[in-house]
């Protein structure tokens, strides 16, 4: 059952808020939605929905937004999969957008998918990677990945809109995803891959409020709490240094030359899989293709041996230094800077001559 | 002939090894350096009918046969041959016993409850002077009209210290032999048992290895398992059975340490090449992966002799002595081909190695497997 | 009463021991054992505690996939559940996650009455997380995705659950029937049971898409709003350095020398 494809325009971000607070992931999708909106000369809508957030808006246009649809309602205080999914349905319905994408966070995944359904649309989950333009989509690819570029046909019609690229396969395998024939072209994107820009203090735009009208019987879920948790905070995908700790660091006692590195050098206590799994430490710090997807300035990667998965998790840092004993560990594969040493000497060399 | 396992066998193998490698391998090591026997295992072992393998449901047990209760210590032993002797010794050396020559009255007390894990088996022959000389039982049972009383003692009885329920067998007429011995259960906690001195060990450190001492032992009429005088038989065709059990737990341990072995060489790198990329080490691991297939093939034969109904003893012999022997040759080069490494505890070889002698002594020694043996050969 | 609970599965290859043709760049499935996906086997153990809990809950299993997706369905039936049911169609193949949703939809629906679907979160072939929700909304279900607690009550009417968020959980209340995702975070998946393994006349079930009488429009890859333009392989980045030393002073003085060189810090 296709659509007019004509009838939809603009790209919209949702706005991820909780508790007030826009996410971060909602500021690098609004950068990454300008930039697709200028190669089809379209506009940023990005999406607020919730409760007494209009101020919000401002921040939105700060980086990079040219509209905000405001959705407001007391019943869409905090977040519930019906409430959300009736706004912004109802909304996609009236304003028509040509691409919708969201945070692949845990309320993201949690809102696409049902409105993908509702909306009867396609939707790639966790891309890393969008583009529209042909020749972008064909630079990107040449330059990143293993596909020839000869077979990319700049004049097929069914591939002129979104190009969603995204790992599969545990990071195995990427692949290019498109929506030929449905409206809006929704996609999920990882936190922390996408860039925001530059924000640019006393940016306005308009704002669009539109009112879709919610009943109690709309939602049926009732949440009861929010409640943070009492972990230690990790915020992986906003440090700018990450000290990730492997196998290598040899039990849960061996973590702690790990955090006093991050303390020292003002990072976050990363971790690998095979740790995790082991007990050692908590899952909120795992970094890799089942933990969080990060992109530091410099990932230090202490005594792990590279295992595709983590390796899909943090290969687009900036930059990695890996100490290991094996030299011919996988993890120096993708290092820009190779230690082979043992971890324990190594980081208080590295820690001392820090500050010097 | 037909040498490809069933669905269900394939099924016990996924799942044992699933179990084996979460719950089994990463206590391992420490269970063995600390000669401490895994309760929290045979608990766990109970809860998935690992130990009513081979037994059909009407007395609790899985429904299984015989090459999945093999399959069943082979894996448990490729991570830890302690776990898998428990196993062996519970259903093979107990339950098996019970199953085959208990009363209605036996089996309905018995085997539910040992079927299902909720009380552990054991099985008393071996006498500080009867050994591979079994026939010399110096423990006697006297018939005193309303109960059988009991004296005298056993020695290396696998599971002693933790086991609920033991197949005994004692002298109840010297003056007729073989035929003056019958098998009795006795129960944990029966007036006058007690368990004696617990072996210190070479190697399957965490099973429990003890003395069985029995002092005006009272136990009722209705423990004798068997006929009178029916014992040695019952003793006899028990090792029959046991053999298959130990045959895979060598068996089980020789694959354990082959797999380090393989991980480890590609690895470790010398003179600029991995183990594994040098010929002569990849012949050693030839000959080592063609051992292991050849004893899977006797164990598994053994096995499914037992499970047709068709006479077993010597193929369970000659799978008993060749595992056993593939086991220790196996995990000694297991330890060579690691170098320095593989004699530290740093590497599981060093216990495989320490393991996998016992194979090739107890519940026969490989002589007596060659008498079994060349007895049925020269039978002919 | 019975209380019936559906668990929504899928058979995938186990991706730890996937690996990649560095020639050609495709996958080398041979070899790569097919496996319960992961979430599933938390979504399954969840209903199975329930199914220990009360004497009247029935616990079947439904996957769409190929007639081999058997032998995943023979595991979870090892493991405790009543019976299974694949949907196995050439009409379905190809299918996206909101093709796979209509035609899983349309086999819930012949199932008929259930009180509550547990899925995986995700399958680890494909990391969606999209086919639970879908699902949910083709049949007008409330749903909670990222499930790592659970709880129900007395009369069964209605369930509490953590949602796992990124830095804390939401508790919620959700009436029965509804669909919950879950993640590993929610138990221990039990193993097989020796018993169940051998456990005679396995209830299987193998049906067509004629069978969930599906419409065919809905299913499929020409159905699929999505396609896949084009896969490929990521390139490895570059070779680093490896740097040199005499001691771990050395190196590290060497390090942070070249990050200074290059502004890095």
């Amino acid at each position: 059952m296709a659509v007019n494809l004509a009838d939809y325009k603009n790209i919209w971000v949702y706005a991820e808020q909780r508790g007030g607070k826009l996410q971060n992931v909602a500021l690098e999708l609004i950068g990454e939605g300008r930039r697709l909106s200028r190669e089809i000369n379209a506009e940023v809508w990005a999406v607020l929905i919730g409760n007494g957030i209009d101020d919000l808006a401002t921040e939105c246009f700060e980086y990079g937004a040219d509209k905000v649809l405001l959705i407001q309602d007391e019943k869409l205080a905090k977040y519930t999969t019906d409430g959300y999914t009736k706004a912004l349905c109802d909304a996609i319905n009236e304003y028509k957008p040509e691409i919708v994408m969201y945070g692949a966070t845990h309320i993201g995944r949690d809102l696409a998918p049902r409105c993908a359904a509702r909306c009867n649309t396609g939707l790639t989950a966790d891309c890393t990677h969008l583009d529209i333009d042909m020749d972008g989509y064909i630079a990107f690819t040449s330059e990143n990945t293993t596909l020839d570029v000869s077979t990319v046909d700049k004049n097929d019609t069914k591939a002129l809109g979104l190009k969603m690229t995204r790992p599969a396969f545990g990071g195995n395998l990427m692949a290019t995803i498109i929506i030929p024939n449905h409206r809006p072209q929704m996609s999920t994107v990882r936190p922390g891959v996408m860039s925001k820009r530059e924000r640019e203090v006393g940016a306005t735009g308009e704002i669009v409020k539109f009112n879709p009208v919610i009943t109690d019987a709309d939602i049926r879920v009732q949440v009861l709490e929010v409640v943070k948790s009492a972990k230690e905070l990790v915020s992986l995908t906003d440090a700018d240094i990450i000290c990730s700790g492997g196998r290598g660091v040899g039990g849960p006692e061996g973590f702690q030359i790990i955090k006093d590195f991050a303390a020292k050098v003002g990072g976050v206590v990363g971790s690998s899989r095979a740790c995790v799994d082991a007990g050692w430490i908590d899952h909120a710090h795992q970094v890799g293709q089942t933990g969080t997807t990060v992109k530091p300035k410099i990932y230090f990667a202490c005594g792990i041996s590279g295992a595709i998965q983590h390796l899909a998790g943090m290969q687009n840092s900036d930059i990695i230094v890996a100490i290991n004993k094996d030299p011919d560990a996988p993890i120096f594969e993708v290092a820009d800077y190779g230690i082979v040493g043992d971890l324990f000497k190594v980081i208080p060399e590295i820690m001392a001559a820090w500050d010097k | 002939m037909n040498f490809q396992l069933t669905k269900e066998q394939e099924f016990v193998r996924k799942m044992v090894r699933e179990f084996a490698v979460n719950e089994v391998e990463p206590i391992a090591a420490d269970i063995d350096k600390e000669h401490r026997f895994p309760v929290e295992t045979v608990e766990k072992m109970a809860k998935y009918g690992l130990l009513g393998v081979p037994f059909p449901t009407e007395v609790g047990g899985t429904g299984g046969d015989h090459i999945s209760y093999a399959i069943t210590v082979e894996e448990l032993s490729r991570v830890c041959a302690s776990t898998g002797v428990i196993c062996s010794a519970h259903t093979s050396l107990c339950s098996w016993p019970i199953f085959k020559y208990g009363t209605p009255e036996q089996k309905a007390k018995y085997l539910p409850d040992l079927n299902s894990g909720k009380k552990l088996g054991a099985f008393g022959l071996t006498e500080p002077g009867a050994g591979t000389d079994a026939a010399m039982q110096q423990t006697k049972a006297e018939d005193c009209g309303d109960y059988w009383l009991l004296n005298g003692s056993k020695v290396f009885i696998t599971n002693g210290g933790y086991a609920d329920v033991f197949c005994i067998m004692a002298m109840t007429d010297k003056s007729k032999g073989t035929k003056g011995i019958s098998s009795f259960i006795v129960e944990k906690g029966d007036e006058g048992f007690s368990i004696g001195k617990t072996e210190d060990k070479m190697g399957i450190c965490a099973s429990s290895t003890t003395e069985l001492i029995f002092q005006n032992c009272k136990i009722p009429k209705d423990r004798l398992l068997g006929k009178i005088g029916e014992g040695f038989k019952v003793a006899m065709s028990t090792l029959d059975g046991g053999r298959i059990g130990i045959a895979s737990q060598a068996l089980g341990i020789a694959q354990g340490a082959l797999d380090v072995t393989v991980e480890y060489m590609q690895a470790r790198k010398q003179f600029g090449k991995k183990l594994s990329q040098m010929q002569a080490l990849q012949f050693e691991v030839a000959n080592m992966a063609t051992q292991i297939e050849a004893a899977r093939l006797l164990v598994y034969k053994a096995a499914d002799m037992k499970d047709k109904g068709l006479p077993y003893g010597k193929n369970a012999a000659m799978a008993k002595l060749f595992a056993a022997e593939t086991a220790m040759y196996v995990t000694t080069k297991a330890v060579q081909l690691h170098g320095g490494y593989g004699f530290t505890k740093d590497y599981p070889v060093e216990r495989m190695m320490r393991d996998a002698k016992i194979t090739e002594i107890y519940e026969g020694t490989s002589e007596v497997q060659k008498m079994v043996i060349s007895a049925a050969v020269f039978a002919k | 009463m019975a209380f019936k609970i559906l668990v929504c599965a899928k058979q995938v290859p186990d991706t730890n021991v996937i690996k990649i043709n560095p020639v050609t760049g495709t996958l080398i499935r041979d070899g790569v054992p097919s496996i319960l996906n992961p979430d599933d086997a938390n979504a399954l153990e969840e209903a199975l505690k329930l199914k220990d809990k009360y004497d009247d809950v029935t616990v079947t299993v439904v996957t769409m996939g190929p007639p081999q997706a058997d032998q995943m369905i023979f595991e979870c039936i090892a493991m405790g559940a009543d019976e299974g049911i694949i949907l196995s169609d050439r009409a379905v193949g190809g299918s996206d996650t909101q093709a796979t949703a209509n035609a899983l939809t349309a086999a819930i629906k012949k199932i008929g009455d259930f009180d509550m679907i547990f899925a995986g979160r995700q399958a680890i072939d494909g990391d969606t997380a999209q086919v639970g929700p879908q699902i949910a909304e083709k049949l007008g279900l409330p749903q909670v995705t990222y499930v790592e607690e659970f709880d129900i009550n007395e009369d069964r009417t209605e369930v509490t659950v953590k949602r796992q968020l990124e830095d804390g959980y939401e508790l919620i209340k959700v009436k029965t029937p509804c669909m919950l995702t879950c993640i590993k975070e929610l138990n221990q998946p039990r193993y097989m049971h020796v018993a169940g393994i051998f456990a005679p006349n396995k209830d299987i079930k193998i049906w067509s898409a004629a069978d969930v009488e599906v419409d065919l429009e809905t299913v499929g890859l020409k159905a699929s709003p999505t396609n896949v333009y084009k896969s490929f392989t990521p390139r490895p980045k570059g070779k680093g350095v490896m740097l040199t030393g005499e001691t771990e002073k050395d190196l590290a003085a060497d390090l942070i020398a070249r990050f200074k060189a290059k502004h890095i810090i």
